[in-house]
């Protein structure tokens, strides 16, 4: 048996390193136990532990190839923090070099819960997208660029592969998005990722306020609809999102909101609506302009 | 006073609340990772908050001003009613925009505004906001702007150049309901505007003798429908939909369920609005665009042209034409597989690929992640065949949810 060590920090480098070594000596997936480094795999001497060196490749096994779209998927897998993600990985790849469309069997159980662990990526990276928020940093004044921190707790090792959509974004200021997951970083001139968790820094904003105002009144109150909020924003992300704890009063306050409406009895027009339709009528026309 | 920016904040997104847009997809892919602005639009859009009436929050939709001289009955803005009158200036809405931008609250600008004075002075107001952004500041998010009915053609033009989208509300889905409840509205000029953008955005799409197209309207033009203000039922809601498609290639049609205002119209019923009925004709119009259904299949199955509330309109259709079923699913036409209920385009393309390789059993298709009670009813797989449909009396019952009682108010 094999221990292979990685650092799981959601880069496809180091396990693409190890399962092509292991791939050409042709070592057998039941043969690698996978661990992460310092990872809640309940096992005891995490810390301790020290992996295998790599085997040496075997003269006898042919040169390995993958499909791009294994490589895609990989991408994504790699990041997730299920800890069996590398040996589902090293499975998928070891058959891939006897079942050429394996990724196609869709109903193939590896093939299955590797699309479900890249879902769960995918989804993950798209509400970092969104839920993000970005606070300015008060002490960068008279310098040449604005400057903004963001707090964000991910589910998966992301960071890194979402860094570059916020470059490409927010390419005019600098950015720091710290998580317990990795700091990622720019400058104007370099993206950074750094693995190392970060903690939660104390942050304000006075854009927010205005923020929330927007927030509360694009609500309609007689369209009150939680379970479609809750679906697509789940409460996990709403600890860091400037907006979240309106939510409890404007659901609480929407009924009276509405039925207040309907009890107001129609009012009467303002001056400049009689002004106005007495122009028309006097144009002889309904209205126009 | 002058009311402070988050004082008319509140007010003028109020006012834009009721225009049930708020996408920024569909556009054309751009970045600011070597330009070095602000802005990127990649592919889909993104929802960067929900709001509890479960709708995205993707843009900031607001007005530049709710002044209106014209007099919408469903209109919290119409002329007629007591709401508050305030007003941006276009510096306000230009710095609004770019600071939310940058605390990534918003993918960008959904800008529409009362009329004021005239269509033209309007209409310069949104565009100038729109240059602003994207030539002094280098803005790459989203823009929408609404188009003003009767604006100049160099005005449109204009707008095209700067915004992802253009939209021109159609409101009702006939003309005499516009005549009726928006009588300074005219439904022709309002089509007219739609001819004339779909022709310069067909013009644009053209490429010149250098083989260049010129960047116009990329995400193309959409429009609403208020549903339940007049009497018009779902058949003439969707056909209207599908003309509105057909003629002048929109990209959507929204449908906005007319929802209570502050200081409503006596002209108005204060009515619940109908959730449920706009969640059909969404998913109408999605089998519509997507599913390869004409509308009347889907309009047809009942007697007084409005949809079954009650279960979906595919499934709707399934059950009124239960002799075209069970399909088998390991030798049936891709268009077939997407009649089936419970199967959408995700799962009849994993059901092609994975079917090239062996045939499908039920189990096979949960592990696509399809729901076997369902499609269980209606197709055939290897060691499935279903009792044959018409011999059952009890489907309805198996998908039609339980009676509920609705809460009125
Ligand atoms: S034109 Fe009609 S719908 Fe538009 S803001 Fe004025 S009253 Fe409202």
């Amino acid at each position: 048996m094999l221990t292979i060590l990685l650092d799981g920090h959601g880069e496809l480098a180091e396990w693409r390193a190890a399962a092509r070594a292991l791939l050409l000596a042709g070592i057998p997936p039941e043969r690698v136990e996978w661990r992460q480094r310092g990872g809640a795999t309940g096992d005891l001497f995490g810390g301790q532990m020290e992996g295998s060196p790599l085997p040496p490749p075997d003269p006898q096994t042919p040169a390995a190839t993958v499909p791009r779209a294994f490589l895609e998927l990989a991408e994504a897998v790699i990041c997730h923090n299920d800890p069996r993600r590398f040996a589902l990985l090293y499975r998928l790849l070891w058959r891939l070099q006897g079942e050429r469309a394996l990724l196609e069997m869709r109903a193939d159980a590896d093939v299955v819960q590797a699309n479900r662990l890249e879902k769960s990526v995918r989804r993950d990276a798209h509400k970092m997208k969104a839920f993000v928020r970005f606070k300015e940093l008060s002490d960068g004044e008279g310098q040449p660029r604005r400057r903004f921190l963001a707090w964000f707790e991910p589910e998966h090792f992301i960071v890194g592969r979402t860094a570059g959509f916020f470059q490409r974004r927010f390419t005019d200021m600098d950015w720091i998005i710290a998580t317990p997951k990795g700091t990622s970083s720019w400058d104007g001139q370099h993206l950074r990722f750094d693995p190392a968790p970060a903690t939660k820094p104390d942050l304000r904003d006075a854009a927010d306020d205005l923020w929330r105002t927007y927030y509360a009144h694009i609500f309609n109150p007689a369209r009150l609809k939680v379970q479609a909020m809750q679906s697509e924003m789940p409460k996990k992300y709403w600890k860091n999102l400037p907006e979240a704890d309106l939510i409890p009063d404007l659901i609480a306050g929407a009924e009276a909101r509405v039925r207040e409406m309907a009890a107001r009895a129609a009012s009467d027009p303002p001056a400049f609506h009689h002004r106005l339709r007495a122009r028309d009528k006097a144009a002889g026309r309904e209205g126009e302009t | 006073m002058k009311k402070t920016l988050k004082e008319r904040l509140a007010i003028l997104s109020d006012a834009a609340k009721y225009d049930a847009s708020c996408a920024s997809s569909g556009t054309e892919r751009r970045d600011s990772g070597r330009s070095g602005g602000l802005g990127s639009t990649e592919g889909s859009g993104i929802c960067h908050a929900y709001a509890p009436d479960g709708r995205c929050i993707s843009l900031l939709k607001i007005l530049l001003t709710n002044f209106c001289i014209y007099d919408c009955a469903y209109c919290i803005n119409r002329s007629s009613s007591n709401v508050e009158r305030v007003r941006f200036s276009v510096e306000e809405v230009v710095w609004l925009t770019l600071e939310f931008y940058r605390r990534n609250y918003i993918e960008g600008l959904f800008l529409s505004s009362g009329i004021i004075r005239s269509s033209d002075h309007t209409m310069e107001e949104l565009v100038r906001v729109a240059r602003i952004l994207r030539t002094d500041h280098g803005f790459r998010g989203y823009i929408h702007l609404k188009t003003i009915p009767d604006a100049s053609p160099a005005l449109i033009e204009e707008a095209g150049l700067y915004a992802d989208r253009l939209s021109i509300n159609i409101e009702l889905p006939t003309d005499a309901g516009i005549d009726n409840f928006a009588p300074q509205k005219h439904p022709t000029r309002i089509r007219a505007a739609m001819g004339d953008l779909r022709l310069k955005i067909d013009a644009a799409a053209e490429p010149s003798f250098r083989g260049r197209r010129k960047r116009f309207v990329p995400g193309g033009q959409s429009t609403q429908m208020i549903v339940g203000v007049d009497g018009a039922n779902d058949a003439t809601i969707l056909a209207s939909s599908a003309r509105l498609y057909g003629n002048y290639r929109l990209r959507r049609v929204y449908y906005s369920a007319f929802s209570p205002i502050p200081d409503a119209s006596r002209a108005l019923p204060l009515i619940k609005p109908p959730l449920l009925r706009e969640h059909r004709l969404y998913q109408a119009d999605w089998l519509y665009r997507f599913y390869g259904f004409a509308v009347e299949e889907i309009t047809r199955t009942r007697p007084d042209g409005n949809l079954d509330l009650e279960i979906d309109p595919k499934l709707a259709w399934a059950l009124a034409n239960r002799e075209r079923f069970p399909i088998d699913i390991n030798r049936a036409e891709r268009e077939m597989l997407l009649r089936v209920p419970g199967l959408g385009p995700r799962s009849v393309n994993a059901i092609l690929s994975a079917r090239a390789h062996k045939a499908l059993r039920l189990e096979d298709l949960g592990r696509l992640g399809v729901s076997l009670r369902k499609v269980r009813p209606f197709i055939a797989a290897l060691g499935w065949t279903p009792l044959r449909l018409v011999d059952r009396s009890d489907l309805r019952d198996l998908f039609a949810p339980k009676p509920e009682q609705l809460s009125l108010f």
